[in-house]
């Protein structure tokens, strides 16, 4: 038994090597998008492109649709225009069982883990894989306590979804977005709400995954702080297109205005302090009433 | 304000036009849960069945109790109080338990399987799966509904028997009717197509019921706001659209 699983496991292992060394150096990549919500133009002719193996994160203000863009990659939305295309495929041309044969690939971790309420820990990690494959349960078993212990909480397998504190909660959706081995992880928001222990804990299993796995990773993240020290490369998002690109220490030397006020965290320059307004004079003299 | 009834009325038609879609989506998918995904349709046949015995049982008990304290009180005019099994049986069977039922099943599982679904959508659960190439329709949606369409009709036969035994305590037990006589009369004049048309009405409230219910949870606006109203909107709906189609039904076999 154990023998088969460590088989399959490097079976795994070189398959993935394989693919990684057929692909070109971009894994994803994005032209010329185009989104709108109602009457906001949320991308303008947005481009963009990931490579395999690094740790990519997409920064930006509240709002520039970040979490949009993610969803727009992994088609749970359609852009208006333009192509987003994954290992060279054009992934608006996939009909549904292809769709769902490339979303096996990628492993999402969102912002409040969205684990299943009704399964127990180690059900929502098994979940996948009784979907999806004919394992038996004890290989079943094998995995999921692998890859919870991986996250630390081999300890809270029983454990109900409602028990765990937000850090745990998010481990366990780490876990449960690896647990098919996905060639792309993508992680929205993770570091938000946590306390300092947990979110040093996750900026180190995102590294580790990364550089044990073989994995790209894609974060969505305003904690420049934390990004930094997880990031391989990073776009600013503003104004619904790329502002500034580079590695974090790139960025924070960059002499863009838009690029200084985030990196920096200042709170006027050109994401205004101030939402739209008439005259303050004139609106407290009642002028503008008359 | 004709500006004011045309809005609403295409909102109406809209969602009307949605629900239709989707009720055909639930259809197409259930044949696969049905045969291959049983397991969880028990789970939600108990969710929506068993825990909704409770309701029904007591409601169930004091309806027929109501029918003999009424049935007699009428009958006696006529000196007919040993017809009251029958009276009791016709009300009950042909119309109170399938529609009673479906209004205590829209507000005691109805509620829970909007509120659920719509809170697993909030929370992005349905997003996650969408995420693990597992389609949410078919994994959460369709086992919910399916559930609901096989409890509704065992919930509204529970209701006609503990209806009739309410009616039995207290025309029997209580007003002295003769036991032989409310029995008897009751088997002699009820037929089968009496029952057929109770059973009939509750698979067809068992499909409007559910089908609201889900398509409720599921279309509801991702914020604790709008989970709320969708389980609002649940309990309207479907109320109005039983009551309307108990008519229709009711006509249409006369």
């Amino acid at each position: 038994m154990q023998n088969g699983f460590l088989l399959s496991c490097r079976r795994l292992v070189s398959a993935r090597r394989g693919r990684v060394a057929k692909q070109s150096n971009t894994l994803i990549e994005i032209r010329d998008l185009v989104y709108t919500r109602g009457a906001r133009r949320i991308f303008d002719g947005l481009n963009l492109s990931i490579d395999p193996g690094r740790v990519t994160a997409i920064m930006g203000p509240s709002g520039t649709g970040k979490t949009t863009l993610l969803r727009l990659i992994t088609r749970q939305l359609v852009p208006d225009s333009g192509s987003i295309l994954v290992d060279g495929v054009d992934i608006a041309t996939l009909n549904q069982a292809e769709l769902y044969e490339l979303r096996q690939r990628f492993g999402m971790l969102f912002q409040n883990g969205a684990l299943l309420t009704d399964l127990s820990v180690f059900e929502n990690v098994a979940f996948p894989l009784r979907e999806h494959t004919r394992l038996t349960n004890r290989l079943i078993r094998h995995v999921v306590l692998t890859k919870l212990h991986a996250v630390g909480l081999r300890g809270a397998a029983d454990l109900m979804p409602q028990e765990l504190s937000g850090g745990m909660a998010r481990r366990v959706a780490l876990a449960r977005a690896m647990v098919m081995d996905p060639d792309i992880l993508i992680y929205d928001e993770p570091f938000v709400g946590l306390d300092p222990i947990s979110m040093g804990v996750i900026v180190r299993l995102v590294r580790r995954m990364n550089d044990a796995l073989g994995i790209t990773s894609i974060i969505v993240s305003h904690d420049i702080e934390e990004v930094s020290t997880v990031a391989d490369c990073s776009f600013l998002l503003s104004d619904g297109s790329v502002a500034a690109s580079g590695s974090p220490a790139e960025l924070t030397k960059a002499s863009s205005e838009l690029v200084r006020q985030f990196m920096h965290g200042m709170a006027d320059g050109p994401v205004a302090f101030h939402y739209a307004a008439p005259g303050y004079e004139e609106q407290l003299l009642g002028r503008d009433a008359e | 304000m004709l500006r004011e009834i045309y809005i609403a009325l295409t909102e109406f038609l809209r969602t009307f036009g949605a629900f239709g879609l989707f009720f055909l989506r639930l259809l197409r998918h259930s044949p696969h849960v049905l045969f291959r995904r049983f397991p969880l349709v028990i789970g939600q046949v108990y969710n929506a069945g068993a825990l909704s015995l409770v309701i029904i049982m007591v409601c169930g008990l004091f309806v027929g109790a109501v029918l003999g304290l009424q049935g007699i009180d009428i009958l006696t005019v006529f000196n007919a109080e040993d017809a009251v099994g029958v009276f009791a049986a016709f009300a009950l069977i042909k119309e109170l338990s399938p529609v009673v039922t479906a209004l205590l099943f829209a507000g005691r599982a109805g509620t829970a399987l909007a509120s659920e679904i719509g809170l697993m959508k909030a929370t992005d659960q349905l997003s996650a799966m969408e995420m693990m190439a597992v389609n949410p329709v078919r994994r959460v949606v369709v086992p919910r509904f399916v559930g609901g369409v096989i409890a509704m009709p065992l919930l509204v036969a529970i209701f006609s028997s503990v209806g009739l035994l309410g009616a039995h305590l207290v025309a029997v037990g209580l007003l002295g009717v003769d036991v032989g006589a409310f029995w008897q009369q009751m088997q002699q004049t009820l037929e089968m197509e009496d029952i057929r048309e109770g059973i009939f009405k509750s698979i067809a409230f068992g499909f409007v019921a559910s089908g609201i219910a889900v398509f409720e949870g599921y279309n509801a606006i991702p914020t604790a706001e709008g989970v709320g109203r969708a389980t609002t909107r649940t309990v309207v709906n479907t109320a109005i659209a039983v009551l309307i189609l108990d008519f229709m039904i009711t006509a249409a076999l006369l």
